[in-house]
């Protein structure tokens, strides 16, 4: 859950990137980090393993400026996509404000696309969030490889609720910050529900 | 669902006070407090050549892991780590199940001191938190984003 500081006049908010291993994930933040200034980052922080697999997550604190006087920081993590990881991504999950499903194009990965989204169901729910309500966009990423699925098959199957969807190719940069952005005014127009409830 | 935390000028000032206080009678060198979820809530002492929000990313990330171990061994927490370095050690505490208290000190005390200080300290934030929390449910206590339109959020994006 996000984390208003009245004092410093800070509201602090955590974006969940998930999806299944070498989707990606790892790679988004990586361009976002590259291609910010200095002063709007922290440092990048990859806790992997010795062949640059994410072993429990990645992190990236980035400012995006003021809404109203309230300085908004947004923290990034990445989850470990590998299927046995499963109880370092139930831990990342805790206190998430808004979710970036990395899919993977390649026909040969839809199945693991599949069970990566079904995967966030469950760890979802078991801290008590329901992905149809919390903010939640889906990036289909390697969009330039000669295998990839076409996006209306992608949808058909992994978006059936229509959130916003990006094309991605993640080591140029296609589509990275237009799924962040997506993914960020989401979270701050949740906020702003949050106030009136 | 964990509750959103909401931190206001008096609670916080208290909560500087404490680890200021912390930090002198433990003799320590660094004083942090984070939440579970990750978010760095206050520091005190030698801060200066620290990167404190990655400091309080990592707290969480071990506070959880340690978490998910304990549960494995039928364990429900480990309320305290204690980490030992070549010169500077690390204590983390948990306060109120909600938030984690993390001291940095090195040869000039002892770890005895450290978690006799500790124990006071932990008291006293507890009361704090507690008192945060009932504030922030109290009726009227709205998001400060309650009030911010479309076009606020898209300015963010602007450049």
């Amino acid at each position: 859950m996000s984390f208003i500081n009245y004092s410093s006049r800070e509201i602090n908010c955590k974006i969940v990137y998930y999806g299944p291993g070498l989707c990606g994930k790892t790679t988004n933040l990586q361009y976002i980090y590259n291609k910010t200034n200095p002063e709007t980052k922290g440092k990048l922080i990859s806790l992997s393993t010795e062949t640059d697999r994410t072993l429990f997550f990645d992190f990236l604190p980035l400012s995006l400026g003021e809404i109203r006087g309230f300085k908004t920081r947004f923290h990034l993590y990445t989850v470990p996509g590998q299927v046995f990881y499963d109880a370092s991504r139930k831990l990342i999950l805790k206190g998430v404000d808004g979710v970036v499903f990395v899919a993977d194009s390649q026909v040969e990965r839809m199945e693991a696309n599949i069970e990566s989204i079904e995967n966030l169901k469950i760890n979802l729910a078991e801290q008590g969030y329901d992905l149809n309500k919390i903010p939640f966009v889906m990036q289909y990423n390697k969009r330039d490889l000669p295998n990839a699925v076409s996006a209306e098959e992608l949808r058909k199957v992994l978006n059936p609720r229509n959130v916003p969807e990006f094309p991605g190719v993640a080591p140029t940069g296609v589509g990275v910050f237009d799924t962040l952005k997506a993914v960020a005014k989401l979270v701050l127009s949740e906020l702003r529900k949050g106030g009136q409830g | 669902m964990a509750q959103q935390l909401v931190m206001y000028e008096e609670e916080f000032h208290r909560i500087n006070a404490v680890c200021d206080r912390l930090t002198k009678d433990a003799n320590a060198k660094v004083v942090f407090i984070v939440d579970k979820n990750g978010q760095l809530i206050a520091a005190a002492g030698q801060t200066q050549h620290i990167d404190t929000t990655s400091l309080a990313s990592l707290t969480a990330g071990n506070v959880a892991a340690m978490g998910g171990l304990a549960k494995l061994i039928g364990e429900n927490e480990f309320p305290n780590q204690f980490h030992e370095g070549a010169k500077d050690s690390l204590y983390m505490t948990l306060v109120g199940g909600r938030i984690v208290l993390v001291v940095i000190f090195d040869n000039r005390t002892s770890l005895g001191l450290v978690r006799l200080r500790i124990k006071k300290a932990s008291d006293e934030l507890t009361k704090i938190f507690e008192q945060l929390t009932k504030r922030s449910e109290a009726p009227g206590a709205g998001s400060p984003f309650a009030e911010i339109s479309d076009a606020d959020i898209d300015n963010l994006f602007s450049e």
